[in-house]
């Protein structure tokens, strides 16, 4: 066992825990985009920051990431986290803000305003769908292609992947496109919510080319008319 | 060269190779590095061979063909030996009457290097001014070695330390003179390297344990560690077989940028001919050590150049980062223990052995100990590779080595560390160079990057060119680098361009402070340092920009205005050199420009010999 300080208070966890398991175990909401049960770590989302440390050597980690360790103080909710958790906040609802995810998590958060260029991604890149893919799925169809702002997800050269079962499990896992799945009207959704084995968007000839987790998905395009 | 078996087979060829040197011979040194040769060095030495060869030559006089020595602006160069007589930018015509001064022990009068500021000529090029005031222990080893010739390496006493060490049989001591030295990490963060080794060295499941070159050096203006593997691969080699002995690695990792093809071809060079002698492989002088080294080459990703990335990148995966902990030295490549080293730490390696670490460890301050290569380029009049020891002022480089601003202007700043480091302006500049100074002032050592700018420079603009160069070259896995390098360049193009709010200024330092501890790897933790040094020292810049609406180093495109002024005498040269044809003007009459054709290139204000074209 391993003793820690978590916000104070003594604690102590199994050899290997991450911070963010720690902190679920008692209860202590810590927010995140790209960590799943099952799912390896990953540390892209950067929104579950906590404080290690003290004094001048205090310094944010991903507690998804970060395995516990003798003597460490972690604080969850440091004004230093709050900081950076509302501005990383903003900057998910500056790319992303049609995704019901990011929306109710600014909101839990009181973040009140949007001060930077607005655009409208549908990705914010968690990789939750490949890594879905890969260690669950064990198929591996789709991976990360590019550098910084064009990166994408995808299969290599944009070909339909061989080893791709359409089992629908990235869609069924993507934080951020409910909305373009579900829509925000039920009757006039395409699929629900990936309930389905197969979804209707991969199946259904209208929906031919609308491979939404290979591609931007058109969805919200052809709704709109 | 027969196959070392035992150590004394070393020693027998070392000393036969040291006994038929002859020093009494002139040796006549042209450096070929990239930057020679793209001077011309080639053709210099063509016409030396030819010479050698028709007259007869070459048993009175050596020539040798070396890698860069450091001021590459004055290649295509020669260095004379013994007699250290340097000549700066020889034409090949030249070359002859060189060669019979050298075979003679004499100088040619004429074409030696002319002090700019005494206006006399100086024989010797530890007198120049540029190398004067520099302490080589690195650079100094890449005029006396031919890089692809491992007999040239043994003969200037190389492998001699890794042989001591290795008769010695002392493992613990090893890392102990490393420790001793305080040689701390060159690629930047500046970790004690003795200390990484030791890690490495008590690290648990023992076998199969990586040591890596991290030779993908991607800094704009920055080519410290090019010089060294081209120049001097068998020293890097030779540090890495210290450390596998010291820490019991037995895989060797060198990653060099591909941009760089006579790094990897020298290397490659300098591995086999290591092999063939029998000091890679299994068995190693016949003692139990098995170190083998293998060349992988980096596609072009700045990010690779961080150790997380460069160890995904040498599995065959795409470069990414991971987040540490797990650090390298507890799981690195393949799951091993592995230690990654900057090129030139391995460099510094053999010379520790040899000096011994206490004695290294005189040089330098108290944190920071040895030398370090600078790349000093810039507004300044002598650029190139520059070997200081620590704790040198910045003044003493910039104004001393580097001979101080090219023409006019006054130096303003010096941009240390790449893109991620820091401005540090000309008020700072008796801030000594080491780690801890320069972090203090905001800025990083990095790999050793210095770029010197006078006050054409505007630091708005600057920081926005780092800006556009990180947020490409961010690896784009975890949001706040993506983003956050995105943004903040988004804002800086604003300012730049006469869009933005002073409200801007504050959203932009906000989003550096929390890109700054919230990234992933290195890249992005230090992204932000050209945008939070500038705010610091030239928030003034700033401001105008926003609320006058002005550049004030008159380089931002969307705030200035060129015209023409009384001085103008009429001489028509603007006229011609403009592209967008915006001058109009009869001779010696006062010409004007037309704003809504002037497409602000700067070629009148360049062309024009009376300061008569003004910028505002």
């Amino acid at each position: 066992m391993v003793g820690i300080k978590l916000n104070g208070l003594p604690a102590s966890f199994d050899e290997g825990t991450t911070l963010l398991e720690a902190a679920k175990f008692y209860g202590i909401p810590i927010p995140t985009l790209c960590t799943m049960e099952g799912l390896s770590p990953y540390g892209a989302c950067r929104l579950c920051v906590v404080e290690i440390g003290k004094g001048p050597k205090a310094r944010l980690v991903t507690s998804c990431t970060y395995p516990v360790q003798e003597g460490l103080e972690v604080r969850t909710s440091s004004a230093r986290v709050v900081r950076a958790r509302k501005l990383i906040l903003e900057l998910y609802l500056a790319s992303c803000p049609q995704s019901k995810t990011v929306q109710d998590l600014a909101a839990a958060h009181n973040v009140r305003q949007q001060r930077f260029r607005q655009e409208h991604e549908t990705c914010i890149m968690c990789g939750l769908c490949v890594r879905m893919c890969k260690e669950q799925m064990m198929s591996g169809a789709i991976g990360f292609r590019g550098r910084g702002e064009k990166r994408s997800v995808g299969t290599p050269f944009d070909v339909k992947s061989d080893v791709c079962r359409t089992c629908g499990a990235c869609m069924y896992v993507c934080p951020a496109c409910q909305l373009r799945c579900t829509f925000s009207d039920p009757s006039k959704a395409i699929c629900g919510g990936c309930a389905n084995l197969s979804p209707p968007c991969l199946t259904k000839a209208s929906f031919d080319d609308m491979m939404c987790f290979m591609e931007p998905c058109v969805a919200c395009e052809i709704k709109k008319d | 060269m027969e196959r070392l078996r035992t150590i004394s087979d070393f020693w027998t060829l070392h000393n036969r190779l040291r006994a038929d040197s002859d020093s009494q011979k002139p040796v006549v040194v042209i450096p070929a590095g990239t930057c020679g040769q793209a001077s011309g060095a080639g053709e210099l030495i063509r016409v030396a061979k030819r010479e050698m060869i028709e007259n007869e030559l070459t048993d009175r006089m050596r020539l040798r063909i070396t890698g860069c020595h450091g001021f590459c602006e004055m290649e295509p160069s020669v260095l004379v030996l013994p007699t250290r007589a340097y000549y700066p930018r020889v034409k090949p015509a030249d070359m002859p009457r060189i060669l019979y001064a050298a075979v003679l022990g004499e100088v040619v009068e004429e074409l030696l290097f002319v002090d700019s500021v005494s206006g006399r000529r100086v024989e010797k090029q530890d007198d120049v001014p540029f190398f004067r005031k520099q302490r080589r222990t690195i650079l100094e080893r890449n005029e006396q070695v031919d890089p692809i010739r491992i007999g040239n390496f043994l003969e200037a006493g190389g492998y001699a330390s890794f042989a001591k060490v290795l008769e010695s049989g002392d493992r613990p001591n090893v890392i102990e003179e490393m420790k001793a030295s305080g040689l701390r990490g060159r690629g930047g963060a500046g970790f004690p390297t003795g200390l990484k080794w030791e890690m490495l060295a008590k690290a648990k499941n023992g076998t199969g344990k990586y040591l890596v070159c991290n030779g993908d050096e991607g800094d704009p203006g920055a080519y410290m560690d090019r010089a060294v593997l081209e120049g001097n691969p068998h020293s890097i080699l030779e540090g890495m077989l210290v450390g596998a002995f010291a820490t019991g690695a037995t895989h060797g990792v060198l990653y060099v940028r591909n941009e760089y093809p006579m790094a990897v071809k020298h290397l490659l060079i300098a591995v086999r001919q290591a092999r063939e002698l029998g000091l890679l492989g299994d068995g190693i002088l016949g003692t139990s050590l098995s170190f083998d080294v293998r060349l992988v080459k980096g596609a072009g990703a700045f990010v690779c150049g961080e150790e997380t990335a460069l160890m995904r990148s040498v599995e065959g995966y795409v470069g990414e980062p991971r987040q540490r902990p797990p650090f390298p030295v507890e799981r690195g490549i393949e799951g091993k223990p592995t230690i990654i080293n900057n090129v030139e730490t391995w460099a510094n390696v053999p010379v520790i052995l040899e000096q011994g670490g206490r004695e290294y460890a005189r040089i330098g301050t108290e944190k920071s100990r040895g030398t370090k290569i600078f790349s000093l380029v810039g507004k300044i009049k002598n650029t190139g590779l520059v070997e200081v020891p620590m704790g040198i002022t910045i003044d003493e480089v910039v104004n001393g080595i580097g001979g101080g601003p090219l023409g006019k202007g006054r130096l303003k700043a010096v941009q240390t560390g790449g893109p991620s480091g820091g401005c540090i302006p000309a008020r700072l500049f008796d801030l000594s160079i080491d780690y801890d100074g320069l972090v203090a002032a905001g800025s990083i050592m990095g790999s050793g990057g210095m770029i010197a700018m006078d006050e054409r420079t505007c630091m708005v603009d600057l920081a926005r060119y780092f800006m556009g160069f990180l947020k490409d070259e961010s690896c784009g896995k975890c949001f706040t680098c993506r983003k956050g390098t995105q943004r903040m360049w988004e804002l800086l193009d604003d300012i730049t361009t006469g869009k933005a709010t002073l409200a801007h200024i504050d959203l932009l330092e906000e989003l550096a402070l929390v890109v700054k501890d919230t990234t992933m790897c290195g890249l992005g933790q230090t992204a932000p340092n050209p945008v939070l040094s500038t705010l610091r020292y030239f928030r003034d810049e700033y401001v105008e920009h926003i609320v006058h609406k002005r550049c004030p180093a008159g380089v931002c495109k969307d705030l200035i205005t060129y015209s023409i002024n009384e001085k103008c005498t009429g001489c028509m040269l603007c006229g011609k050199a403009c592209p967008a044809l915006a001058i109009t003007g009869d001779k010696k009459v006062r010409h004007a420009i037309d704003h809504t054709k002037c497409i602000k290139c700067d070629a009148c204000r360049s062309v024009c010999k009376l300061d008569a074209v003004e910028v505002r």
